[in-house]
């Protein structure tokens, strides 16, 4: 089974606790529109399990697939930068069809970024090696299309339904604890 | 998502692949109506043969699209990459077009999976091909071989290892 190979780091865009029973990573394209599907779906998993759940987000841009993919990710990186990468994650998956410069100069402006700076870093191409980089550890663990997770440390192979999901995580949460012993 | 939509009916049966350590069959396929190309014309360079199921999965996770994406690292091997599966090539060659793959997909479509029968990658019951991948060294030995779940795509990272793993 196809299992994470690059660790996560302080580096990753992550979402609660870092001790938490189980972690979440997506490799995700903000163009794809099963990753905009998936998008309410981790939504409502963080509400649901709480601090029993992080989340990681990784970029896994199909650009050949998906013209905006690639600019997206560095969007969201370029917030990223400045402190904003979650509310810009999350604008992008709801306005997930209307991806291209307008979107990113309004979000831009609505979360208070520089819309000079980021046409500036999209032009200069940035955040490309940080993008790149989560690709090829994507492509290194395995990832075989977007989104793809993984559940602490091990790709979910089953559809990404709000049940497969919940269950394999709930299954984490059950083998994470008799690990442990408690 | 994906190609873990894609419902599994039929069990897993790809247990007789070629392994690591045989001579790849040689074979000649059209890749466009009037091209052929042989895996004979690759000596020299890795190849990567990639068979699959069919063309078309209505998903982004399409293996062959993803493998278009990461051409790029497979490229700093020296390596080749061909697509394989029973689908025509007119059917190729509008899927390659819609997808902007750039790299050949062969068609083994006449007699029907008789590539893929060499390598033990057919799915008779089904009549297409496995999910199957060999690295081939630039020898013409097959120096890695794996079968997916049918299902299941199943991503590079394994080419990548086998890739790196060959001998420079």
């Amino acid at each position: 089974m196809a299992t994470l190979k690059v660790p996560i780091t302080a580096e990753d865009h992550a979402q609660g606790p870092e001790n938490a029973e189980v972690t979440l990573v997506e490799y995700g394209d903000y163009e794809c529109p099963y990753c905009g599907q998936a998008y309410p779906i981790v939504k409502q998993f963080q509400k649901q399990f709480g601090k029993r759940l992080r989340f990681v987000f990784r970029n896994f841009p199909l650009s050949q697939m998906h013209p905006h993919a690639e600019a997206a990710a560095e969007v969201a990186e370029f917030a990223g930068a400045q402190g904003k990468f979650w509310e810009m994650h999350d604008r992008l998956y709801e306005d997930q069809s209307r991806l291209g410069e307008a979107l990113y100069s309004s979000l831009g402006e609505e979360l208070g970024l520089s819309t000079a700076a980021m046409r500036q870093a999209l032009k200069q191409e940035t955040f490309k090696a940080r993008v790149r980089a989560d690709f090829t550890s994507g492509v290194r663990s395995g990832v075989n299309g977007t989104p793809t997770f993984f559940i602490n440390g091990h790709r979910h192979d089953g559809p990404f339904e709000l049940e497969s999901l919940v269950s394999a995580i709930q299954q984490a949460m059950i083998t994470a604890k008799s690990a442990s012993g408690r | 998502m994906a190609q873990n939509s894609v419902s599994t009916v039929t069990p897993i049966h790809c247990d007789g692949i070629l392994p690591a350590g045989t001579k790849a069959p040689d074979f000649t396929l059209h890749v466009t109506p009037d091209q052929t190309l042989s895996l004979s014309d690759l000596l020299g360079h890795p190849v990567i043969l990639a068979f699959y199921p069919a063309d078309w999965s209505p998903v982004c996770g399409d293996q062959m699209a993803l493998y278009n994406e990461i051409l790029p690292e497979f490229r700093k091997f020296g390596a080749e990459l061909l697509g394989v599966s029973v689908d025509g090539v007119w059917c190729h060659g509008a899927f390659a077009e819609n997808r902007h793959l750039h790299f050949p997909l062969l068609a083994d479509f006449e007699p029907k999976g008789a590539v893929a029968k060499q390598y033990g990658a057919y799915r008779a019951a089904d009549g297409i091909c496995e999910r199957a991948l060999f690295v081939i060294d630039k020898n013409g030995m097959i120096a890695w071989s794996y079968c997916s779940p049918i299902a299941v795509n199943p991503g590079a990272d394994g080419i990548l290892q086998a890739l790196e793993d060959l001998p420079k």
